[in-house]
């Protein structure tokens, strides 16, 4: 496995404007203005943040997982990668990340590739993609099903062999770690604090994430 | 060998879109080296259930595509099975060209000086085409680069081959739901070649036999038998 690149964040909880806890299997929706800073804390360990991005000025354009690892050659997000939307526009970087390595080639859990990946009797287990849904149905209308693109998973570690595997490694992730991400532009926030229970993403055991935010 | 029922070839830069019923084989053919086309399938029955890279990976514990792997939607169903490949690998983390890529490599061109030999991009290819279904930008997500190899390093940096694909390359798909394809024969973004790479891609359309409890691709992995099953349920339901 690579080395692992862990970047601290300068900034103080005591200045955030915004701080709050969301526990597992919750969701959560909200613009972030150009230069707010938002960060995703990992409160107890190997917590999978599932987390989409839009441009807030033109809601079709969704964070690109392959625009993004493709315009930096690397699979791998961590401090220094700029997330992009489909049309290429800018719309994050990832400015702090303790926890050094974030996977977007895994995607969301849904109760339809739950039953696929485990059996038929998954079907009713709650999932992100339902969180998701959830979290769009109480917005005011723009975002639909078509707009749910695939995520990233802040937390999570998906190494890809250079044999063509993937596989789901134990987490690198330890209570306290966190990703900040600065965002450039106008920029909508989607995130399902993920409550799959039938593989190691969130260590069998699915756990609250704090969010705070800062002005710019 | 059975005759195809249809046959076109796709022109670098050429973009099609069509929806083919189930049941059928589409195979592609690479007519020189070096070939690459991006592919997006679509339920034509329900246009927002679409090709999901990330379902389709995770669940077959794979991050390329060859003989066997089975292309899931992103409601647990099979849209299509890979049931013939002579290259052993086809990417699908890669996404596509952008205009503005496309001139930042290649040089700029338009058709006011070039006419019809303007270099074409993925992106304006998708876009067309999605419009054209009733679809737009919003419907885009990660294609299906049919021939490419991008293979990743134990530091995760992605790594394109430019001696995968030779003349001749085929690979065959076959329908397992009433598809909307959407194809671009543009070149893969991590395709290091700085003179347009794009080249001919014949595709030819044949039936398929019926699909039984021995085929290679339901029992290829449990993970893929549970998506036909999801596939199955759904046309029990309808009623055909």
């Amino acid at each position: 496995m690579g080395a692992f690149n862990r970047i601290e964040s300068p900034r103080r909880i005591e200045d955030a404007i915004y701080d709050e806890i969301i526990p597992a299997g919750d969701g959560w929706m909200r613009e972030l203005l150009p230069g707010q800073v938002l960060r995703i804390v990992d409160l107890d360990g190997n917590q999978a943040a599932d987390t989409l991005f839009y441009d807030a000025e033109n809601p079709e354009d969704h964070y690109s997982a392959v625009a993004t690892i493709a315009g930096q050659g690397n699979i791998y997000l961590t401090a220094g990668t700029t997330l992009r939307s489909e049309s290429g526009k800018e719309l994050l970087k990832i400015v702090a990340d303790t926890c050094g390595r974030h996977d977007t080639l895994g995607g969301a859990c849904s109760a339809q590739s739950n039953t696929v990946r485990y059996s038929h009797d998954t079907l009713s287990m709650h999932n992100c993609r339902d969180t998701f849904m959830l979290q769009i149905a109480k917005h005011d209308g723009t975002y639909t099903k078509r707009d749910l693109a695939p995520n990233i998973n802040f937390f999570m570690n998906v190494p890809v062999t250079p044999d063509g595997g993937l596989e789901f490694a134990d987490g690198v992730s330890a209570p306290g770690c966190y990703v900040e991400l600065q965002s450039l532009c106008r920029t909508m926030v989607l995130i399902s604090n993920c409550p799959q229970l039938n593989n190691p993403c969130n260590a069998y055991n699915p756990t609250p994430i704090r969010l705070l935010i800062w002005e710019e | 060998m059975m005759n195809s029922i249809w046959s076109k070839t796709i022109y670098p830069g050429g973009k099609w879109s069509g929806t083919i019923g189930r049941g059928k084989l589409l195979r592609f053919t690479a007519l020189n080296n070096g070939a690459n086309i991006s592919m997006l399938m679509y339920n034509a029955r329900d246009l927002s259930e679409r090709y999901n890279m990330p379902d389709t990976l995770k669940a077959q514990h794979t991050s390329h595509l060859t003989k066997g792997n089975v292309l899931m939607s992103d409601n647990g169903r099979v849209l299509a099975s890979i049931v013939d490949d002579s290259l052993g690998w086809h990417d699908t983390i890669c996404g596509y060209t952008t205009r503005a890529t496309t001139d930042a490599k290649y040089g700029a061109t338009n058709y006011q000086e070039r006419r019809n030999e303007w270099l074409r991009s993925g992106q304006e290819n998708f876009a067309m085409e999605l419009v054209r279904n009733g679809l737009s930008m919003r419907d885009m997500v990660p294609v299906v680069n049919l021939f490419s190899k991008v293979f990743c390093d134990d530091d995760g940096n992605m790594r394109f081959c430019t001696e995968h694909c030779h003349e001749g390359a085929t690979v065959t798909l076959r329908t397992e739901m009433d598809i909307l394809f959407i194809l671009s024969n543009t070149p893969n973004p991590l395709d290091p070649r700085t003179s347009y790479p794009s080249v001919p891609v014949k595709m030819e359309v044949l039936l398929a036999a019926p699909v039984d409890s021995k085929d290679y691709c339901v029992n290829y992995r449990p993970e893929n038998r549970r998506a036909f099953e999801n596939t199955w349920e759904y046309y029990t339901l309808l009623g055909n």
